[in-house]
């Protein structure tokens, strides 16, 4: 039975029936259950954000809480996933990642490879993303090129509940290291998601709506600020088709070139820095691919290429918004204004 | 005011709450017959023709291309030559869009579904219609791979004659994900125990492919139950069946490799959205589907032919039996259908064409009069 | 006539780590002269000089134990099971090699027989330890995970924080310092704060022993006290063994940061196997004829891996694009 639940509820749920149908997953990170080793309440938190609260009374301990060494638990949880475990680690905020990049890009993603296809390492990074709770600069970032450019590293970067629960549990059950994006601004949102467990292929895009005039690619939070601008460019006459990749790594270019080729325009839009982020490598793609399809020019819609600020009203500048998406639709349109 | 039949949006499946206008069929001043498909409307799950229910001149188009309307709002209205302008415009004007018995302050859909548990597994049904004039309730039960959507246009317009009853069978729709079993004798079993659990001695059923050989079961192994059967591209008379169809549909793991599968089952591709292709693989993508499909395939399709054959048995019992059949159905073959004649006392047979599989949402004007005949 | 045996080992065993030191170090020697020659393409971290180190502490370990080691790991994947002849393929860039080629004398690893590999990025197998380890205390079998790391690398952070995560988490993780005096050409002294890594381990929360890392059977028997707590649930320690190097950095390394004078001292009177092969004649339990033998049949088999290296095949462009995802 489906029923409706937030992205935080659906992140919680997928671990919680991951736990319970395979011994072998454990989770571990900063005060994902809280009040370990203190004298007051255990599972505390549940997370920062309460995302895995609940989890302790279930699994015990089979959640660790970790010492602040992110060096070391990451690298555990690799070095664990090496050796048979399907841990589920959680990087606090993807900003952290400078501190065990290490064992993430030059350890987990290569073993595979330097060691001749026989290693697995099944290991899910869980990390928040994005900007927009005016937690400044350290704590805004998307960086999911920095991820996507590593070859061996899966990245995934759900926009809605039912994605996030299908794609978490897929996360878990595959045989490689995955970088699972939450965008912490999108985990109150709701949807519609079926309480058995269910699975979404990695490496396939979702339509998110149909249109002909216009393709918009993107992912996130940008899905739902593309939504806003699509039901604006409407009411002008102006059907755009939204594809959320869902996937950054594996990517599915096939359903992308399918929209542009469809539609011969494209709009990239994302919420990552932009220089080489994923719009330029999109942008690119299509560019090379589907060129004799394109009636415009390609159109990116990204923040500055500055840190996030902190002030509500510069991070509600920096945050790109529906009007900047739908100004560089009309771009794309013949006749259109920007 | 007598000699003015509203149109207006259709109700299609039990969650539809509003529906686009795409196109009107026809113009202002024609003749409209029953069943001429007379504007196209679209819902956030299938695209589809409405047919008038009744005949009538169109005197006036009120909704637009592109407008949106909640179900049973007024889209048009048809008229004798009698009735002035005038009239139409008060009549118009003084139309109120009634409430969807449905709705309630949540708006929910899921007011219009039910649970139940039977044999351990969890069982969702729609039941409606119309419970005044006496008749007995009317069961549907879809096919393989199917849900109680299945019956999306058929549902509300027999429900206006008869109550009404859709399930989805065990590991189907949103039942749970478990088999009542591989045999039609163990699924015609759970059907007689559902119809307990909901308190109905007695119903008329019509059955879709796989769901039309399980009611034929039931007809034989408690005939006292069936007060009719409405069997359409039925499973249960002939050995053909299209088991590449069956075995692509449970394999197909994305919209690209499902989408040619699913359009074999209607003669028109176009009716295949992108809606309907996600629902399907939302739910072929729930943990255990895809090994219940197979479990369920190899039971009742062995060898990739019709395992059971229910139908030809019911000669001897007597129920009223009508048999309804797309003529380019590519899943059973049509041929299947005169199979019902033979020896079959008073069965009705009807091919329709320019339908294929699904014939029950092609044709569906045309099933749902079949249906109410049937069992009226 | 053989003389009663003192050491703790039975004569047999004692045979074999003599094999297993034997290999690694006419491997490693091999491997020298090849380099020379411009055979071996890319860069090589010879372990000679270091063998008893890891031969002394492998000897208490299983297929089900797991280790992670350096940039100079032959010695302890050789002494860990990994076989011969797909290492000198691996190092030679060929197929059929432990990495069929993609992974290089850096990234040997075999997880099969639970070496989780040698590493490129120094200081990096001590949390995949503490993962192994924390896997291990999942399974419950008694089995420990060792991460050796040289004393350069005894100041990384990742080496540190897994100090810190193993105390905390009481597991069954070991954490070897093979300290041989240079961090690349840096002196240890220069580069590291406390003189004993005693110290260090009880800043961390853990026990620590300091050993003559030359002497097999001491490193063997200190091994065999942390590694036997470890297994019965007493949680991480820390080993020091102190040793030599008998070639630079790695191959090419010209040691100008050494004293005249200190490789040939080295090489005279700090050759592990020559104290090891000393101890066991003069105690009488083997004779220098069987430790002899031994010489030969292993040369011969490092003759054996050479030649079966260099003939076997290069990988092709078709193997450039395999092994980076696993396909589904």
């Amino acid at each position: 039975m489906a029923r409706k639940i937030s992205i935080k509820q659906a992140v919680n749920e997928a671990l919680d029936q991951e736990m319970a149908r395979d011994p072998a997953v454990i989770c571990m990170g900063e005060d994902i259950v809280g009040g370990t080793g203190a004298d007051g309440e255990k599972d505390a938190w549940g997370g920062v954000l309460g995302v895995t609260k609940g989890l302790y009374a279930k699994y015990g301990d089979r959640l660790m809480d970790t010492p602040l060494s992110e060096s070391a638990y990451i690298g555990a949880a690799i070095g664990a996933a090496a050796c048979g475990m399907r841990p589920v680690a959680e990087l606090m905020f993807i900003d952290f990642m400078g501190v065990c990049f290490d064992q993430i890009y030059n350890q987990a993603a290569k073993f595979r490879y330097m060691f001749g296809g026989k290693a697995e390492t099944p290991v899910v990074i869980r990390a928040m993303v994005g900007a927009g709770f005016r937690a400044a600069a350290q704590h805004s970032q998307m960086l999911t090129p920095l991820f996507t450019h590593i070859p061996g590293l899966k990245v995934v970067c759900p926009s809605t509940p039912y994605d996030t629960k299908g794609l978490l549990i897929q996360s878990i059950r595959d045989n490689d290291p995955v970088i699972f994006c939450e965008h912490k601004a999108l985990y109150g949102i709701e949807g519609e998601v079926p309480e058995a467990s269910y699975t979404i292929p990695l490496g396939e895009a979702n339509v998110v709506r149909e249109g002909k005039h216009c393709s918009i690619v993107t992912y996130g939070l940008m899905v739902h600020r593309s939504l806003e601008a699509a039901a604006t460019l409407a009411k002008e006459g102006i059907e755009v088709e939204i594809v959320d990749l869902r996937s950054l790594s594996p990517l599915d270019m096939d359903t992308v070139l399918d929209s542009v080729t469809k539609t011969g325009r494209l709009v990239c839009v994302d919420e990552a820095s932009p220089r080489c982020n994923i719009a330029t490598d999109i942008s690119a793609q299509v560019a090379m691919q589907a060129f004799s399809a394109l009636k415009a020019q390609i159109e990116m819609v990204t923040p500055p290429h500055t840190p996030v600020p902190f002030s509500p009203t510069l991070e509600d500048l920096y945050i790109p918004s529906a009007a900047q998406i739908a100004a560089a639709v009309r771009k794309t349109v013949k006749g259109g204004k920007s | 005011m007598s000699g003015i039949t509203p149109i207006i949006m259709p109700k299609w499946g039990l969650s539809m709450k509003q529906g686009t206008v795409v196109s009107w069929l026809v113009d202002v001043g024609a003749s409209i017959s029953v069943g001429k498909p007379i504007m196209e409307v679209e819902t956030d799950k299938i695209a589809s023709d409405v047919e008038a229910p009744d005949p009538g001149v169109l005197r006036r188009k009120i909704a637009n291309p592109g407008d949106v309307f909640p179900v049973k709002a007024l889209l048009g209205v048809m008229a004798g030559e009698e009735v002035t302008e005038a009239q139409i415009d008060a009549y118009v004007a003084s139309f109120v869009t009634p409430v969807d018995a449905d709705d309630d302050e949540d708006g929910a859909a899921e007011q219009a579904w039910q649970w139940i548990e039977i044999d351990g597994i969890r069982v969702r049904y729609a039941r409606r219609g119309n419970a005044e004039g006496g008749k007995l309730p009317v069961l549907f039960i879809h096919g393989f791979g199917g849900d109680l959507d299945n019956w999306l246009f058929n549902i509300d317009a027999v429900g206006a004659q008869n109550p009404v009853i859709a399930l989805d069978l065990p590991a189907h729709g949103q039942s749970s994900l478990t088999l009542a079993g591989t045999t039609l004798k163990d699924l015609a079993r759970f059907i007689a125990k559902f119809l307990d659990a909901i308190e109905v001695p007695r119903a008329h059923l019509v059955g879709h492919s796989m769901g039309g050989a399980i009611a034929a079961q039931l007809a034989l192994d408690a005939p006292a139950r069936v007060a009719s059967l409405s069997l359409i591209g039925s499973a249960g008379l002939g050995r053909e069946i299209n088991a590449e169809y069956l075995a692509g549909y449970v394999a197909a793991n994305s919209r690209r490799e499902l989408k040619p599968v699913v359009e074999q089952l209607f003669a028109d591709a176009s009716l295949v959205s992108r809606q309907l292709l996600d629902d399907l693989l939302k739910y072929k993508r729930l943990d255990g589907v895809s090994a219940a499909l197979t479990e369920l395939a190899a039971g009742l399709f062995p060898g990739g032919q019709q395992g059971e054959l229910p139908v030809p048995a019911l000669a001897a019992g007597g129920i009223p039996l009508q048999v309804i059949w797309g003529e380019e159905d590519r899943i059973i073959p049509a041929g299947h259908a005169a199979l019902a004649l033979k020896g079959i006392k008073g069965a009705k047979v009807t091919v329709l064409a320019g339908a294929g599989h699904m014939v029950q949402m092609e044709k569906a004007g045309e099933v749902n009069a079949l249906i109410k005949a049937q069992v009226a | 006539m053989t003389s009663k045996n003192p050491f703790p080992l039975s004569k047999e065993e004692l045979l074999k780590c003599y094999r297993t030191m034997r290999t690694i170090r006419e491997f490693e020697e091999r491997l020298h002269v090849d380099f020379s020659r411009g055979d071996i393409p890319g860069f090589v971290h010879l372990y000679a000089g270091e063998e008893a180190a890891a031969t002394g502490i492998m000897k208490h370990l299983n297929s089900g134990d797991r280790i992670a080691s350096t940039h100079r790991g032959h010695g302890h994947c050789i002494s860990k099971g990994v076989d011969v002849v797909a290492m000198m393929k691996e190092i030679y860039g060929k197929k059929g090699g432990t990495g069929n080629g993609k992974g290089g004398s850096m990234h040997i690893a075999d997880l099969s027989m639970g070496m989780m590999g040698a590493n490129g990025i120094l200081g990096a197998g001590a949390p995949l330890v503490c993962g192994a380890a924390l896997a291990a205390k999942f399974r419950n079998k008694g089995e420990v995970a060792i991460s050796f790391v040289g004393d350069g690398a005894s100041n990384q952070g990742t080496f540190l924080e897994s100090l810190n995560l193993a105390a905390v988490w009481n597991l069954p993780a070991l954490f070897v310092v093979e300290n041989n005096g240079y961090a690349e050409s840096t002196a240890r002294d220069y580069a590291t704060a406390v003189d004993s890594y005693v110290d260090r381990a009880a800043g961390f929360g853990m026990p620590g022993i300091t050993v003559d890392g030359t002497d097999f059977f001491a490193v063997y028997e200190a091994a065999g006290e942390i590694i036997q707590r470890a297994r019965e649930g007493g949680g991480p320690s820390l080993l020091e063994c102190k040793m030599v190097r008998f070639y630079g950095h790695f191959e090419g390394d010209a040691q100008t940061y050494r004293a005249t004078g200190e490789l040939d001292d080295i090489r005279a009177n700090h050759d592990c196997l020559k104290k090891f092969n000393a101890q066991v004649t003069a105690a009488g339990v083997i004779s220098a004829a069987e430790l002899q033998a031994i010489d030969q049949q292993v040369l011969a088999a490092i003759e054996d891996a050479v030649q079966q290296a260099k003939a076997a095949p290069l990988p092709t462009l078709a193997d450039l694009t395999t092994d980076v995802y696993i396909s589904y």
